[in-house]
């Protein structure tokens, strides 16, 4: 398996490590589409706060941005988000599976 | 909410004393066949040097941090395959072993830890993932079942 360290996606993650970007996908999931006025009515950050999360989402890749008038909506890309989890469950499960390799060698060799 | 992706753990029970899951996992022979699977090679002792290697992707090298028999063993890996730089934590990661006696057994609990701060190009990695259709809160759900340290197949 090509997961003995298959690279988590690093931006994402470090993106991804924070509350309030965390709560900022789960309502734009929720909503489908927000902007960051609507964002941050919901939210105890200013305006500017949830730009700059936004922002931080965007490179991630974590989230798309498209100008509607004088508003910018911005969508979640669950794409990105999968390959995220995917990889920590990768490697997660290469854990697992050594971690019973080593059980069965151990135990294996007591016999 | 805060969500985890810095840190991965896992543990294992086993049927065996402490002093043998110790040789197991800190030496060379051992760790040639259950961590990786084509052979291992260890320097054990702080600041020495570590190599594993697998038939399918090649070999990751790394450098022993902490060695503390027989409970705790500590290295940091590099996050790219064959690269043998020095690692940081801008290029590998930390994996810690604890290995505590539990009856007549062990319980070796292992946490790989450092994977916000790296910072590898990811085209070299080689690694690719195709996305697939399942909705994103599922994704959502499972990267908080791992914070929340109760993933499946615990």
């Amino acid at each position: 398996m090509s997961t003995a360290l298959a690279g988590p996606e690093p931006a994402v993650f470090a993106a991804l490590a924070d509350p309030t970007r965390w709560r900022l996908l789960g309502m734009l999931g929720q909503q489908g589409a927000g902007t960051a006025t609507t964002l941050a009515a919901k939210l105890p950050v200013s305006r500017p706060a949830v730009i700059k999360h936004l922002g931080v989402l965007d490179r991630a890749g974590l989230v798309t941005r498209a100008r509607n008038g004088r508003e910018v909506r911005y969508q979640v890309q669950p794409a990105r988000l999968d390959e995220a989890a995917r990889q920590i469950a990768a490697v997660a499960a290469a854990w697992d599976r050594r971690l019973a390799a080593l059980k069965a060698l151990a135990e294996d060799d007591r016999k | 909410m805060t969500v985890q992706t810095d840190r991965i753990e896992r543990d294992v029970l086993i049927a065996a004393p402490v002093e043998r899951v110790w040789e197991l996992i800190t030496s060379a022979e051992h760790m040639g066949r259950w961590l990786g699977d084509a052979g291992a090679e260890i320097d054990l002792r702080p600041g020495g040097k570590l190599s594993l290697s697998w038939r399918e992707h090649g070999t990751h090298y790394g450098r022993v941090e902490a060695v503390e028999p027989p409970h705790r063993f500590v290295y940091r890996w590099l996050a790219e395959i064959d690269a043998q730089e020095e690692p940081t934590p801008a290029n590998s990661t930390l994996t810690e072993f604890m290995l505590t006696a539990e009856g007549d057994g062990t319980r070796v609990a292992v946490a790989e830890s450092g994977f916000d701060g790296l910072d590898v190009d990811p085209a070299s990695r080689g690694a690719t993932f195709a996305s697939h259709t399942r909705g994103w809160t599922a994704e959502l759900d499972e990267l908080l079942g791992y914070a929340a340290g109760t993933p499946a197949g615990r």
